[in-house]
C-alpha cells in the first residue's frame, strides 16, 4: 500500500472551551479522492485549515508529504502551500481582478514566466473548467457555480499535488453540482492529484470519493470505501448517510419533559 | 463591587491584548516595506485610491475653512486695526494646526473607513485566507502598499489643504473685505518660518498619516468577518483615528511649540 500523502495522528484542536477534534487519526492516500463528511459544525473546514497550516492544533501530528505542518517555519509552510490548491466555499476570488487575472494571480506571484506563456496557461486552466469564454468577466458578474469553477481553475493553476475542497457543492443548482462533481473527479484523474473533499452532500460526494471519513463530536465516527459505508452496521452512520431525522443524533435538543415545561415547572 | 472590578479587569486585558496584536501587526507591516520597493505599481494604485480620490473633499473643505478663517479673523483683527495681519493668521493656523489635523480627520472619514471596510470584506469573503493558501502573504500584498500609500498621501493632502485654505482666506479677506493684497502676502511671507511652521506641520501630517493608516488597516484586518463586524470596525476606525489624531496633535504641539 502506498504511503499516505496526508497522515493525521491523535489530532486535538479546541476553540475556546469547545473541543473540535479529540484525538482523530486520518490517512489520505496519493491519487485518491477522499471525502471528509459530517454534520454541520463538526469542524470539517477547520480540518482543512489545520492541514493547510492556517490553524495550529493543541496537540497531535499533521504530516503532509512527510513534512510536519504545525512545526514548519513560515517560509517552509509557504513552499508547501505552493504545492497545495484550495477551493474555498465562497470561491474567495479577488473581487478587484477579472476572471483571467484571478487565475493568473498565483502564476504571476510565484513564477517569472513570460506574459504569452501565462496567457496560454490561464486559458488552458479556464478551458479545463469550461469557462474560457468568461475570461474577461469580473467576479461580480459570475453565478455561484461559475465562481467556484474559476476558483477551481485558480486552485490548479500551479499544477498542485493536492487540492482541498471546502464544501464545493453547497448552494449549487443540480447542473452546477453535476459540473463540479465531474470536474473534481476528472481533474483528479487527469492531473494525477490527490483530492480532499469536505462536504455534507452525501450522495454527490460518495459518488466521486474513493474513501470516506465521517466525523462527528470531535471523533472519526466511521471510515471506509463508500460502498462499505452504505452497508454500515453502526446506527449513526446509517442515520447520517440516509439523512434520517431521528436516531443516535436525536431530533430534540436536550430539554426537560415537555409536560413539565408547558406547566411552567422548568423554571422559565 | 467585585463584579465591577472583574469587568474593569476584563476590559483592560482586552484593551492590552488588542494593543499587542496591533503592534505585532504594525511590525509585520513595516517588515514588509522593503518588498514594496520591488513593486511600486501596487503603491501607486493605492495612492490613487486613498490619495487622489480623497482630493475633492480635502479641496472643498479647505476652501471653506480658509474662507471662514478669513471672515472670522478679519472681524477680530479689524477691531485692533490689524486686519493686514490676516495673511499671517490664516497661514499659521493652517500650516501649524488645521491643515494636518483637519486633513487627518477627513482622511480617516473618507479613506480610512474605506480601507477598513475593504480589508474587512476581503477577510469576510475569505480573500485573505485564499491568498495565504496560495502562499501569498496578505500583509505584504494587501496591507503594506495601502499603509505606505496612506503614509505618503497624508502630508501631500495636508499641504494641498493648507494651500487651498490660504487661497480661501485670500478670497474673503482681500477679494471681499478689502484687505490690502500686498500686505496679506508680504506679512505672511515675513512671519511664516519654513522650519518652525511648515516643517513642523509636515511632521505632524506624517505622524497622522502613519497612525491613521495603521488604525484603519488594523481594524479591517482584525474585524470580525461578518457584516456587523465590518460595520463596527469601520466605526472604530473613524472614532479611534479622530481621538488619537487630536490627542497626538496636543502632544506634538507641546513638543514643537510648547516653549
Amino acid at each position: 500500500m502506498a504511503e499516505p500523502i496526508i497522515q493525521i495522528r491523535d489530532l486535538r484542536f479546541a476553540r475556546g472551551s469547545r473541543m473540535i477534534f479529540d484525538g482523530i487519526d486520518i490517512d489520505i492516500l496519493p491519487g485518491t479522492v477522499t471525502a471528509i463528511m459530517g454534520p454541520s459544525g463538526t469542524g470539517k473546514t477547520t480540518l482543512l485549515k489545520l492541514i493547510g497550516g492556517q490553524l495550529h492544533p493543541l496537540s497531535g501530528s499533521i504530516r503532509v508529504q512527510d513534512e510536519e505542518v504545525p512545526a514548519l517555519s513560515r517560509s517552509a509552510l509557504y513552499r508547501l502551500r505552493k504545492r497545495i490548491g484550495m477551493l474555498f466555499q465562497t470561491g474567495a476570488l479577488l473581487t478587484d481582478l477579472s476572471v483571467f487575472e484571478n487565475v493568473a494571480y498565483p502564476i504571476r506571484e510565484h513564477t517569472k514566466l513570460p506574459e504569452e506563456l501565462i496567457r496560454d496557461l490561464v486559458l488552458m486552466k479556464l478551458e479545463a473548467v469550461g469557462l474560457r469564454g468568461a475570461a474577461g468577466l469580473m467576479p461580480a458578474e459570475l453565478s455561484g457555480g461559475m465562481a467556484r469553477r474559476v476558483a477551481l481553475a485558480r486552485a490548479i493553476a500551479l499544477d498542485p499535488m493536492m487540492v482541498l475542497y471546502d464544501e464545493p457543492f453547497t448552494g449549487q443548482d443540480p447542473i452546477s453540482m453535476g459540473v463540479l462533481v465531474k470536474l473534481i473527479r476528472e481533474l483528479n484523474r487527469a492531473l494525477g492529484m490527490t483530492s480532499v473533499v469536505v462536504s455534507h452532500d452525501v450522495r454527490e460526494t460518495s459518488a466521486i470519493a474513493d474513501y470516506v471519513y465521517l466525523l462527528s463530536d470531535g471523533k472519526v465516527m466511521d471510515h471506509g470505501k463508500p460502498d462499505d459505508l452504505w452497508g454500515a452496521k453502526t446506527e449513526w452512520t446509517r442515520q447520517f448517510l440516509n439523512g434520517l431525522p431521528d436516531g443516535p443524533v436525536a431530533f430534540h435538543y436536550p430539554a426537560p419533559p415537555f409536560r413539565e415545561d408547558l406547566l411552567g415547572g422548568a423554571g422559565r | 463591587m467585585l463584579d465591577l472590578l472583574q469587568r474593569l479587569g476584563r476590559a483592560a486585558l482586552g484593551f492590552f491584548r488588542r494593543l499587542g496584536r496591533g503592534n505585532l501587526f504594525l511590525l509585520q507591516t513595516l517588515a514588509s516595506m522593503p518588498g514594496m520597493l520591488l513593486r511600486p505599481g501596487l503603491v501607486v494604485r493605492q495612492m490613487w485610491s486613498v490619495g487622489v480620490l480623497t482630493l475633492v473633499i480635502i479641496v472643498v473643505s479647505a476652501l471653506f475653512v480658509g474662507m471662514v478663517m478669513g471672515l472670522q479673523g478679519y472681524n477680530t483683527l479689524v477691531d485692533f486695526g490689524a486686519e493686514e495681519s490676516l495673511g499671517i493668521l490664516v497661514a499659521l493656523s493652517l500650516v501649524r494646526e488645521l491643515g494636518p489635523v483637519v486633513t487627518a480627520l477627513l482622511f480617516a472619514g473618507r479613506a480610512g473607513s474605506a480601507l477598513t471596510a475593504e480589508i474587512g470584506l476581503m477577510k469576510a469573503t475569505e480573500q485573505l485566507s485564499g491568498m495565504e493558501m496560495m502562499a501569498v502573504d496578505p500583509v505584504q500584498r494587501v496591507i503594506a502598499p495601502r499603509f505606505l500609500a496612506a503614509f505618503l498621501a497624508m502630508p501631500l493632502l495636508a499641504a494641498i489643504f493648507s494651500a487651498v485654505g490660504v487661497f480661501g482666506g485670500y478670497l474673503v479677506g482681500v477679494g471681499l473685505l478689502g484687505v490690502d493684497d500686498g500686505a496679506f502676502w508680504s506679512q505672511m511671507q515675513g512671519k511664516v518660518d519654513f522650519y518652525d511652521d511648515i516643517l513642523n506641520g509636515i511632521i505632524k501630517s506624517i505622524v497622522f498619516g502613519f497612525v491613521a493608516g495603521w488604525i484603519a488597516l488594523y481594524e479591517g484586518y482584525d474585524a470580525v468577518p461578518t457584516a456587523e463586524g465590518v460595520s463596527q470596525a469601520t466605526t472604530r476606525t473613524v472614532v479611534h483615528s479622530a481621538l488619537v489624531v487630536l490627542g497626538l496633535d496636543f502632544v506634538l504641539t507641546a513638543l514643537m511649540f510648547g516653549g
